[in-house]
């Protein structure tokens, strides 16, 4: 019978936003920060922020050196 | 007129009653939360300097569209997947186990020895477009996105769905974990990648402009972090600052859709397809 599918998935959904709405959250200041430190901590192995020498880039093309 | 499985004082009327109650809750106590935005708590950090990255190499070759493509563990080769038919990718992660996407709305995990289903994840409502795992150390979840505008976040053992996103207006098309675990971006064809905190269960940022108007097909992160690269249908790539919300960097050079970005192993370099039938890597 349809209606007992359709109160089935009404059932469904409030049991799945019941545990939503139920876990535990922290601040959106709290979260940044640790976000933000992680970013300041890796930064510098970060080879696309910080940049590589071209001498150890393999993507970079080496140039050789022309005395004029 | 008996209802079968209904219990006492439940009707359907009341069960919708109830969940949108619910659904109403879960907005307030993320906003409770909303002390501040992530861009605001950036404002601390350093600006960053002006990036150099363009081409390095082309790589022409496949006959069709380039759809997909990933780097190899050894940090120099890739492989990519063409409409020509050429290349066949895995998405495979340790121990054996493969865990894919479909049309049909759900997730799966398999056995690739014995082809075993291992557990399913129910929960879309619509074609499941992306998904990706957190990594390692953070534990067995996987968030995954689709046509139903939802990102959801998975437990891998119970298939239980333990978060669920849905600021988009439109498909998702990609979803990408933060390296530490905590959060993860995605990308939707209503032109803005978002950025969404797992500790704060709610959107941290949004990443968009008014010029850009195309879709959002893919998103990777740079290894820090701080960069998020994302691939658009108006050929472009655009580099956001993920902290303080704004665009770094246009990465132009593509002659049609880009299709899929990839960060090498190592963090030097990303790799792009696309639709012009090339893949072009970035230092």
């Amino acid at each position: 019978m349809s209606t007992n599918n359709n109160i089935a998935q009404a059932r469904k959904l409030v049991e799945q936003l019941r545990i939503e709405a139920g876990i535990e959250r922290i601040k959106v200041s709290k979260a940044a920060a640790d976000l933000m430190s992680y970013c300041e901590q890796h930064a510098r192995s970060d080879p696309l922020l910080v940049g590589v020498p071209t001498s150890e880039n393999p993507f970079k093309d080496k140039k050789p050196c022309i005395i004029l | 007129m008996a209802c079968q499985g209904l219990q006492k004082g439940e009707t359907l009327a009341s069960l919708k009653t109830e969940s949108d109650g619910l659904k109403k809750k879960l907005e307030v106590e993320r906003g409770k939360l909303n002390d501040v935005e992530l861009h605001q708590v950036a404002e601390k950090t350093e600006v960053l300097g002006a990036l150099s990255i363009k081409t390095r190499r082309v790589l022409k070759g496949h006959g069709a569209k380039v759809l997909c493509m990933d780097w190899c563990k050894d940090k120099r080769r890739l492989v990519s997947s063409s409409q020509d038919g050429k290349v066949i990718v895995w998405d495979a992660f340790t121990l054996n186990k493969m865990l894919t996407s479909s049309g049909d709305g759900t997730c799966a995990l398999w056995d690739v020895e014995s082809g075993q289903l291992l557990q399913s994840f129910h929960g879309h409502t619509a074609d499941v477009l992306s998904l990706d795992l957190a990594p390692s150390e953070t534990g067995n979840t996987f968030v995954s996105g689709g046509c139903d505008r939802k990102a959801n976040v998975w437990d891998m053992r119970s298939g239980q769905n333990i978060q669920s996103f849905e600021s988009h207006e439109s498909d998702i098309n990609c979803v990408k974990y933060y390296p530490s675990g905590d959060a993860f971006a995605s990308a939707s064809d209503d032109a803005t990648c978002r950025f969404y905190d797992l500790r704060a269960d709610r959107e941290v940022a949004v990443y968009q402009k008014d010029s850009i108007v195309f879709g959002a097909s893919t998103v990777d992160f740079s290894l820090s972090g701080r960069l998020l690269f994302a691939g658009y249908n108006d050929y472009t790539i655009n580099a956001w600052d993920v902290l303080k919300g704004n665009r770094v960097s246009i990465l132009f050079g593509h002659e049609n859709r880009v299709s899929r970005v990839k960060l090498s192993p190592d963090g030097t370099a990303i790799c792009s397809a696309s639709w012009d039938n090339t893949l072009r890597i970035w230092a």
